[in-house]
């Protein structure tokens, strides 16, 4: 059964993906980690918000989609949220299945999807005691792009 | 109706949520951001790059030209930047 979370406290990585060990023959995970520089500035800290009820639903049909893609044993998407400072884990996406392949696919697919289909909001704070929303990037729409199957 | 804001929307305007009744005349998602608008001087500044601004209807994402039909909470907020 595909898990999602979204809370503000921190997650255990390695026990994560131990837990979608069972009867895998291969487990892929991706964590995201709050960089310490922003545009050559100093980062003092990430601030994620997000849209309550939405955020669940939208990281379920997520999830969703990647069990029906891929061939997928489990899956799990934890995100979290509010105030995290450089180094602190952002969000993690792993995947089990019988092979590697699949993994490692439906991983890539749900980081992606992650940051262009999921209500979270970033503000990057830096040290200078100013801050900013984190615009979209035209290469996250481009990553996004290519998981999007061609029309007829 | 409850309308809910989110990131710099949720800034420029002062606080999270409106409760109001639209007038029968504002039919439509851009309709109603267009009516919002006119609010206050706050709402205008939150509202005036009409076209960095996404909405929910009922917590579905959808385009501006969709009916507002009965959705009883409809959202505003910039591209999403998650991940």
């Amino acid at each position: 059964m595909p898990r999602v979370i979204v809370a503000a406290a921190d997650f255990d990585p390695g026990a994560e993906l131990a837990r979608l060990e069972a009867g895998a023959g291969a487990v892929s995970g991706f964590v995201g980690i709050v960089r310490g520089e922003s545009q050559g500035r100093t980062l003092a800290a990430l601030t994620l918000e997000h849209y309550p009820g939405m955020t669940e639903q939208a990281l379920a049909a997520m999830a969703g989609t990647a069990m029906t893609r891929w061939r997928l044993l489990d899956c799990l998407i934890i995100h979290r949220i509010g105030r995290l400072e450089p180094g602190a884990r952002i969000v993690l996406a792993a995947t089990a299945s019988a092979h590697r392949g699949d993994a490692l696919e439906a991983t890539a697919f749900l980081i992606d999807w992650l940051k262009t289909d999921a209500p979270f909001w970033k503000r990057e704070d830096f040290i200078d005691g100013h801050s900013e929303w984190v615009a979209p990037r035209d290469a996250d729409h481009a990553a996004r792009a290519r998981w999007v199957l061609s029309g007829p | 109706m409850k309308i809910l804001y989110f990131a710099w929307l949720r800034e420029r305007i002062g606080y999270a949520e409106d409760t109001i009744d639209p007038p029968a005349s504002v039919t439509t998602v851009a309709a109603l951001a267009e009516f919002l608008a006119g609010l206050s001087p706050a709402h205008a500044r939150a509202f005036a790059d009409r076209g960095m601004i996404k909405a929910a209807l009922d917590q579905q994402f959808v385009p501006p030209e969709t009916p507002l039909g009965n959705a009883r909470e409809v959202a505003f907020f910039p591209p999403f930047t998650g991940g």
